[in-house]
C-alpha cells in the first residue's frame, strides 16, 4: 500500500511490536503526530512535560520490560533535549529508538529555524544513528534500527527524519520482525581453559553486571555458582538480577557496595565477571583490584574484554551459550573454608549497620518500602545518596526491578524512568529520589497525574545535595560550597498538590509507615516528603583512588 | 596520550561507502581519547566500500582497543592491523622549494637521490613530487629543509598487505 513517510514510521513501529511511545510534538514532527493520531487505537502516545522526561521514560520502559523503548521529539531543541536521555541509555546499554524530525532537506545546512545536526551531536552517544534521505528506505532503516538496538550489547539508536521525507509517499508492506543479529559463538577453547582455571581455584567470586539482565541469564549465573560453590556480587546495573535473599548473593560491591561483597571480591582467588565492564565505581583503584585473583571475563561486547581490568581469560559473544558450556565443563566443588570466610564477612557487615532508633533514617525508609512493596514492584531511583541507600537496602525478588542510571549517573532520571516503568509493566512503581535530583525534572509530575500513571514518589529530603556534602565533609574541610538546599523555600506537599498529586510530609518512622502503606495501595500519584538529617552518610565508602582495603565503614569526625 | 613514536602502527579499515561514515570512525577516536597520526581515505576495488588507512601510536592496550572499538561500528566491515613486516607502506609528498640559482645544484642532487620528479617549474619556485616509505619522506624533507621549503603537503600513509590475500578474506573475530 502507498503511505506517507509519517504513516510508514507509525506502521513500522506497530509492526515492530511497539504499543507505547513517549514524546513531545513540534513543527517538524506535525506529520508524524498526525499519523499517530490516526493510529490512536493501535499505539499509545504519552505526552511528557519535557523531551528529556520522554527520553528517560522510554529508557525506564525498556529497563522494566526488556522491550525497545521509543521516544519522539521535534527538530532543534526537541532533539537536543533528548541528548541526556540517550547518553544515559548508551552508558547503561539500554535498547532505545529515538525518532526526531528535522527541517526539509532543502533547508538542511542553512541554519534554518530549529535546525540542528542531531546525528552529529549523538554520534558518540548512540550505538548507531541515521539521517533518512530516501522515503523508500525509511521502513527498512527503522527495522534495522530496532535490530541494532536490541542485538548483542543493546543500546540507543537515533533516526532523524526530515519533514519532506515524512510527507513523501512510498510503498509499504508490513514484515515479520527479524530476530537480533546472531552473536559470536563463544570459543570452545576459551571455555575449556576457563573451566580448568575454575576447577583449580578455591575462592571463586562471580561479579555480574547489567549484561546478565540484558541476556536474561540470571538462572544460569546461580546454576554456575551452585555448581562451583561461588558467591555472587554485582555492580549497580546488576542489581535485581539475583534475588537479594539468595544465599549466594552478597549484594553490590564497590565504592558504596556491601562490605561482605567488596571484601569477598578482594579476598577471592578467582573472579568470573559476567556482563559487566569493571566500572571504576565497582572496582575502586584498578591497580589494586582483586590482586589475589585470576580473572575470567564473559561479555557480549568483545571490546570490553581487558578494557578496564585485564582478563586472564576473555570469553566474548553469546553470554547464555558461554554459561551453558561453562556449567557443563566445570566440576562440582565445595569450598568450605571460603564459605566460612564469607560467613565471617557477613557477620562483620551486620556489626557495621547502625541506626538511630527514633529518627526517620534512610535505612528505615528503605525497610518500610520493602515491607509494603511486592515482588513485581519496579523501584526507580535518581542519583545520589538516596540511590546508594536504595541499592544497599531495597530487597529485590525478580529481575528488571531496579531502574537506576548507573554509568552516566543522571540526576533527574528517576521520575521519567518511573513513569516509563509503570506504563510498561502496569505495576505501581516506587520512585526513590532526593531533593536535588527531584528538583531537576519534577515537571513530569504533570505527566504522571495526566495519565494516572501509578507512581509513588519517596523524596529523601535532607535539604542538601547529600552525596556532594558527604565528600565535602570528608575531603573538603566541611566547605559546603553550593550544596545547601535549605535556602530553597520549596514546599513539596503544596507542590504535589499544585500538580494534582497528593502530598504528605513525614518526620518520623511511624508517619512514613502510615503514609507509604496508604500511598502504595491508593490510586494516583503521591509524593511523600521524608525529612532526613542532612549529615546521614552512605557507608561503607571507598575513598577516591582507594582500594577495597581502604574501605570506610564507620562515620567519624563529623 | 604519552605513547612514543616507536609504537606506531597502521590499521586498514573497510567501511561502507556512505554518508557520514568517516565522521563515525574519527569520532570514535576522539571519544576514546586516542590520537591519529595520519589518516587517508579513498575508494576501493568495490564501489560499495571505502578503505581508510589509519596510522597511530600506542601500546598493546591502545592497539587492541582501537581494533575492537572499530569493529563495533555498524558501517565498518573489516578491520586489520597491518604489521610492519607484512605490509607495504607508501606516502606521497609535494614540496614547493625556492628556486634559488645558488641552490640549484644541491636541489637537483637531492632530487636525484630520492628519485623525485619536478612537476612544476617557475622562476620563483619548483614543485617536486616524491613517493616512498614514511622514513624516506622524512629523510627527504630533512635534506631539503636548508634549501628553503615554501610549503609542503603529505598524503599520509596508504598500505596494503604483502602477498595474494585481501583483508576482506581475513578472519578478524577474536
Amino acid at each position: 500500500m502507498k503511505l506517507t513517510g509519517a504513516q510508514i514510521v507509525v506502521e513500522t513501529l506497530i509492526e515492530q511490536g511497539v504499543t507505547d511511545v513517549f514524546g513531545y510534538p513540534g513543527g517538524q514532527v506535525l506529520n508524524l503526530y498526525d499519523a499517530i493520531y490516526e493510529a490512536g487505537d493501535r499505539i499509545r502516545h504519552v505526552l511528557t512535560a519535557h523531551e528529556q522526561g520522554a527520553s528517560h521514560a522510554a529508557d525506564g520502559y525498556s529497563r522494566a520490560t526488556g522491550k525497545v523503548g521509543v521516544v519522539i521529539a521535534t527538530s532543534g531543541p526537541g532533539a537536543t533535549n533528548l541528548v541526556t536521555g540517550i547518553a544515559t541509555a548508551m552508558l547503561d546499554s539500554v535498547p532505545m529508538v529515538a525518532i526526531t524530525g528535522n527541517v526539509p532537506q532543502d533547508l538542511i545546512g542553512r541554519d534554518s529555524f530549529q535546525e540542528i545536526d542531531i546525528t552529529g551531536i549523538t554520534l558518540p552517544i548512540t550505538k548507531h544513528n541515521y539521517f533518512i534521505h530516501d522515503v523508500n528506505k525509511l521502513a527498512d532503516k527503522i527495522r534495522e534500527a530496532f535490530r541494532i538496538a536490541k542485538s548483542g550489547r543493546p543500546g540507543p539508536v537515533l533516526i532523524d527524519i526530515p519533514k519532506d521525507i515524512q510527507t513523501a509517499v512510498a510503498e509499504f508492506e508490513p514484515r515479520p520482525v527479524e530476530p537480533p543479529f546472531p552473536q559470536h559463538i563463544p570459543s570452545e577453547t576459551r571455555v575449556a581453559e576457563a573451566a580448568a582455571l575454575i576447577d583449580s581455584r578455591s575462592r571463586p567470586f562471580i561479579h555480574i553486571g547489567g549484561g546478565v539482565i540484558g541476556s536474561r541469564t540470571w538462572d544460569l549465573v546461580t546454576e554456575l555458582a551452585d555448581k562451583i560453590d561461588a558467591v555472587i556480587g554485582c555492580s549497580l546495573m546488576g542489581l535485581s538480577a539475583i534475588p537479594t535473599d539468595h544465599p549466594r548473593f552478597l549484594g553490590m560491591q564497590g565504592m558504596h557496595g556491601h562490605y561482605a561483597s567488596s571484601m569477598a571480591s578482594n579476598d577471592a582467588d578467582l573472579i568470573i565477571a559476567i556482563g559487566t565492564r569493571f566500572s571504576d565505581r565497582a572496582t575502586g583503584n584498578k591497580a589494586k583490584f582483586a590482586k589475589n585473583a585470576r580473572i575470567i571475563h564473559i561479555d557480549a561486547d568483545f571490546a570490553e574484554i581487558s578494557k578496564n581490568i585485564t582478563a586472564d581469560i576473555g570469553i566474548c559473544g553469546d553470554i547464555a551459550a558461554a554459561l551453558r558450556k561453562l556449567i557443563d565443563s566445570v566440576h562440582e566443588a565445595n569450598h568450605m573454608d571460603w564459605m566460612d570466610h564469607i560467613e565471617d564477612l557477613r557477620d562483620k557487615e551486620l556489626s557495621f549497620l547502625v541506626d538511630n532508633p527514633g529518627a526517620l533514617t534512610p535505612l528505615k525508609v528503605m525497610e518500610t518500602i520493602n515491607k509494603y512493596k511486592n515482588a513485581d514492584t519496579p523501584v526507580a531511583t535518581d542519583v545520589g545518596q538516596h540511590q546508594m541507600w536504595a541499592a544497599q537496602y531495597i530487597r529485590f525478588q525478580k529481575p528488571r526491578k531496579m531502574i537506576s542510571s548507573g554509568g552516566l549517573g543522571t540526576m533527574g532520571f528517576g521520575l521519567g524512568a518511573a513513569i516509563g516503568a509503570a506504563v510498561g509493566t502496569g505495576e505501581r512503581t516506587v520512585l526513590i529520589t532526593g531533593d536535588g535530583s527531584f528538583g531537576m525534572n519534577l515537571n513530569e509530575l504533570a505527566t504522571a497525574v495526566t495519565y494516572r500513571v501509578p507512581v509513588t514518589v519517596v523524596l529523601i529530603d535532607n535539604k542538601t545535595l547529600g552525596m556532594v556534602r558527604q565528600w565535602q565533609t570528608l575531603f573538603f574541610n566541611h566547605h559546603y560550597a553550593d550544596t545547601n538546599l535549605d535556602v530553597r523555600k520549596t514546599d513539596y506537599v503544596k507542590l504535589a498538590e499544585a500538580f494534582g498529586a497528593k502530598g504528605v510530609r513525614c518526620a518520623s518512622p511511624t508517619e512514613f509507615d502510615a503514609a507509604f502503606s496508604e500511598a502504595i495501595k491508593s490510586d494516583g500519584v503521591t509524593v511523600i516528603d521524608c525529612l532526613i538529617d542532612k549529615d546521614e552518610f552512605v557507608l561503607p565508602m571507598l575513598p577516591p583512588g582507594g582500594a577495597i582495603d581502604d574501605i570506610i565503614t564507620v562515620k567519624k569526625g563529623v | 596520550m604519552s605513547e612514543t613514536k616507536s609504537n606506531k602502527f597502521v590499521i586498514a579499515v573497510y567501511v561502507e561507502n556512505k554518508f557520514g561514515v568517516l565522521t563515525r570512525v574519527t569520532s570514535m577516536f576522539t571519544r576514546r581519547g586516542f590520537n591519529i597520526d595520519s589518516l587517508t581515505v579513498g575508494v576501493t576495488e568495490s564501489p560499495e566500500y571505502s578503505r581508510i588507512t589509519i596510522t597511530m601510536s600506542g601500546d598493546g592496550y591502545a592497539r587492541a582497543q582501537m581494533l575492537n572499538q572499530l569493529r563495533k561500528l555498524f558501517n565498518v566491515k573489516k578491520v586489520e592491523l597491518l604489521e610492519d613486516v607484512d605490509a607495504i607502506e607508501r606516502e606521497l609528498v609535494l614540496v614547493k622549494i625556492r628556486n634559488d640559482p645558488e641552490n640549484h645544484q644541491r636541489v637537483l642532487s637531492a632530487l636525484d637521490i630520492f628519485k623525485a620528479k619536478i612537476i612544476n617549474y617557475s622562476v620563483e619556485a619548483l614543485c617536486i613530487e616524491v613517493t616512498g616509505t614514511p622514513d624516506k619522506i622524512d629523510a627527504l624533507i630533512e635534506m631539503i629543509k636548508p634549501l628553503g621549503i615554501i610549503e609542503l603537503c603529505r598524503t599520509g600513509i596508504v598500505a596494503l598487505q604483502k602477498g595474494g590475500g585481501s583483508i576482506m578474506e581475513s578472519d578478524d573475530v577474536n
